[in-house]
């Protein structure tokens, strides 16, 4: 469960970007947060997945599973996160790219690796240079990279917006499915209402911080 | 969120950095101004009195020498800027071109100018090759290097200047939304000289002072070349004092010293009136451009100084093929074009001779770059984690290329042995670091801050710390820009005279300094064997940079012409 208490960004300046946002995501379900663009819902995710740019500040509080993570690290969160251009690491191979964030423990690696390429019909690609795969391919590689971390939560910023049309329906799909087999709570942001219809989750507008 | 405890030593780093660079040049000038005043205990001068300034003003040819430097300074980084236009402006028609600068790039100045000698000389691959036609059959009697006037040294810092102000020409191109501004300027009928005048050249002019200053404060107290191709009688200002410094007569140190102090405020005078030229250019130039900035012979001088930029890096390349020549050359009589029954035996011969100095380059080379990388990278990693830049603390990188060598190098010497460092090799690294770091952060910063910072996030996101997003992550995807700073730092390096010279003590030979003291004997064969080996290790440099990544990355199409 990821759950956010009276979230809140201020630019450098001091300004807020949206009102205090608070919500709670439970387990397998993908909530949606939609506003007008510039509105901060990159910063929004940002703030959550602990990277924010240096001179935003924030208030409120981050807890997931429980845990208040306000504080922590970006790589002590937990928190995976998929961008719209999910580049896969250039200079590592899909199926090195896969393990960059399984945990440690695992002793058969190479095995889960091969299971997700098979699952993301990448079966025998491990060994492909990333820069070879096509844009559908690259995607699912991606989430298959950010789910094989075991996040406890995972983060989705405009992650269709970059794929064409005919694309798009595909890996909608296969992402969906995918986060609700895995149990993770997702947050997504977008400004496509495709996206929050086949996310089928709760939808939250995110308003510009209403004038005193 | 920030947390001071981690970021705190992110903040003081670069400080660190900068005060080993700038702490050694400060200790100089101090040092350098207190001999100046009399004031060098070591060899019983205690002042201050005015003493050495007189020694300095009574030293004969004093007054010419100042001049020369001034002038040849100042006209061969005019000539290399015009050069460098020219061919900046034949490159962007063309669409691509300058490649074949790179070797000249990677040379080192005394290499190129001892390969220059062999091709000027009066015996030199010119006077062989016109010989047959006006009938000579020994080298005729001209000064055609070392002239009074300090033109063969002119043109040989040209040769080796031009390129580097045009490859920073093209960086600064590359910054600007050049093309557009072309065609649009094209459509109002404006021909290609008069656009670059008056449209491209104030636009790059900022991002193009430093380097030039860089340029003018080099070719102005350059030693090393000016020993080469420059006059001797009385020789430049930089290569005089280097012989005071030299002089058994201890109390010439003193009048040395005051001769740096000259030698700085000349640099200085001539960096502001440059600065003035452009503060003047400035305001008439708006004026120029409201009478429709007419330039009339733009089209003829510019091809002329294209031509001219042609012939310069023929003679660059001409000069590289004259060093590989006399290295191989058991006899080369006048005036045969190439040599006798060329062989390896001269390089075997003066074996003894190179080893050591070899060895040394590549000590000095290997640790001063080793260094400035690591600092590079803690510099920008810094940068990385604090998401903050210091400019201050960048543009004071640049100080040690602002200033003349000559103005502070043996006063760093000083300064080491009252703090009890003996002179030495890693004295010498510390003294080639100083030159080093500034270009290989040229070289490292602009791809270290273009690298997509998305990967980074997505690496902390899988859970990533710091130190696994440096090793894992940047360094890995930035391994062919790393290469390449490290090559240039050897090259940079290998470079290196003065620093090499006065902290080594004259007792630390490096290919350099012995390129240079051979030079002034009379065989070419050893002296083309260690010029050779100074201009192939830069190169040798680079080609390994081009190697590792190029087969590294073989199967990594995102990486390759990154």
């Amino acid at each position: 469960m990821l759950e956010l208490n009276d979230l809140a960004v201020t630019l450098p300046d001091g300004t807020h970007l949206f009102d205090p946002l608070s919500l709670r995501v439970p387990k397998g379900c993908v909530t949606t947060v939609m506003g007008p663009s510039g509105v901060g819902k990159s910063t929004l995710l940002d703030a959550i997945g602990g990277q924010l740019a240096p001179g935003f500040g924030m208030a409120g509080r981050i807890v997931l599973d429980g845990r208040d993570v306000t504080r922590e690290r970006p790589e002590k969160r937990n928190i995976g996160i998929i961008f719209q251009k999910s580049a896969l690491f250039p200079h590592l191979s899909v199926g090195q790219n896969l393990g960059f964030g399984m945990p440690r423990r695992h002793r058969d690696r190479r095995s889960r690796i091969e299971a997700a390429l098979t699952d993301a019909g990448l079966a025998g690609m491990a060994d492909r240079d990333p820069a070879t795969l096509s844009g559908g391919q690259t995607a699912r590689a991606a989430l298959m990279r950010g789910l094989l971390a075991e996040p406890a939560a995972i983060l989705l910023d405009e992650p269709f917006s970059a794929l064409d049309a005919t694309l798009r329906d595909e890996i909608r799909g296969f992402t969906f499915a995918h986060l609700r087999n895995a149990g993770i709570p997702a947050l997504m942001v977008t400004h496509d209402d495709q996206d929050a219809r086949a996310a089928g989750g709760p939808v939250v507008a995110l308003n510009a911080k209403g004038r005193p | 969120m920030t947390l001071p405890a981690r970021i705190l030593p992110a903040r003081i780093l670069p400080a660190l950095i900068l005060t080993a660079l700038l702490l050694p040049i400060g200790a100089g000038l101090w040092q350098t101004a207190l001999a100046a005043m009399g004031h060098l205990p070591a060899i019983g001068a205690r002042g201050p009195d005015l003493a050495p300034l007189r020694a300095l003003a009574a030293t004969p040819g004093i007054g010419r020498a100042v001049w020369l430097s001034l002038f040849t300074g100042a006209a061969a980084t005019a000539l290399s800027f015009a050069l460098a236009l020219a061919s900046a402006m034949a490159i962007t028609r063309r669409g691509h071109g300058g490649r074949l600068l790179a070797p000249l790039l990677a040379m080192p100045h005394a290499a190129l100018a001892i390969g220059l000698a062999f091709v000027m000389a009066p015996s030199g691959w010119i006077a062989r090759a016109i010989a047959p036609v006006v009938g000579w059959d020994r080298p005729p009697d001209i000064a055609s290097i070392g002239d009074p006037f300090g033109l063969s040294l002119i043109a040989g810092l040209t040769v080796k200047e031009f390129p580097f102000l045009l490859l920073m020409m093209m960086g600064a191109c590359a910054q600007i939304p050049l093309q557009r501004h072309l065609r649009a300027g094209r459509a109002l009928g404006a021909s290609e000289g008069r656009l670059w005048l008056a449209l491209i050249l104030p636009q790059i002019w900022p991002l193009m002072r430093l380097p030039v200053l860089v340029v003018l404060a080099y070719s102005m107290s350059v030693v090393d070349v000016a020993l080469i191709l420059g006059p001797s009688n009385p020789p430049t200002l930089a290569v005089l004092l280097t012989r005071d410094y030299a002089d058994p007569d201890l109390s010439r140190l003193l009048a040395g010293s005051a001769g740096s102090l000259v030698q700085l405020a000349l640099v200085g005078a001539a960096a502001g009136l440059l600065l003035l030229t452009q503060r003047v250019a400035a305001s008439l130039g708006g004026a120029w451009v409201m009478r429709g900035a007419p330039a009339p012979g733009a089209g003829p001088v510019m091809a002329g100084l294209r031509w001219t930029a042609t012939a310069a890096t023929l003679a660059g390349f001409a000069a590289m093929a004259a060093l590989a020549m006399w290295s191989v050359a058991w006899r080369w009589p006048f005036p045969d074009l190439l040599p006798q029954d060329p062989s390896f035996r001269i390089w075997a011969r003066s074996l003894d001779g190179w080893t050591t100095p070899l060895w040394n380059t590549l000590l000095l080379a290997g640790g001063s770059t080793a260094i400035a990388l690591i600092a590079a990278i803690a510099w920008l990693e810094c940068e990385t984690r604090t998401g903050r830049r210091a400019p201050w603390a960048e543009a004071a990188i640049f100080v040690p290329l602002l200033l003349p060598q000559i103005g502070f190098l043996y006063g760093v010497n000083t300064a080491a042995l009252q703090a009890g460092l003996a002179p030495g090799l890693w004295l010498i690294v510390w003294g080639h670091v100083i030159f080093v770091f500034p270009y290989v952060m040229i070289a490292l910063s602009d791809p270290w801050r273009a690298m997509d910072p998305q990967h980074l996030r997505v690496a902390s996101a899988l859970g990533a710390g710091p130190w696994r997003r440096l090793l894992a992550m940047r360094l890995p995807v930035m391994l062919r820009p790393i290469l390449t700073a490290a090559a240039i730092g050897i090259a940079v390096s290998v470079a290196q005279y003065l620093p090499t010279l006065f902290l080594g003590a004259g007792r630390i030979p490096s290919l350099t300094t012995e390129a240079v003291t051979l030079a002034a004997s009379s065989d070419r064969r050893v002296t083309g064997v260690v010029a050779t080996m100074q201009a192939a290790l830069p190169l040798l440099g680079f080609l390994i940079a081009f190697v590792i990544p190029a087969y590294l990355h073989r199967n990594r199409r995102g990486l390759r012409g990154a």
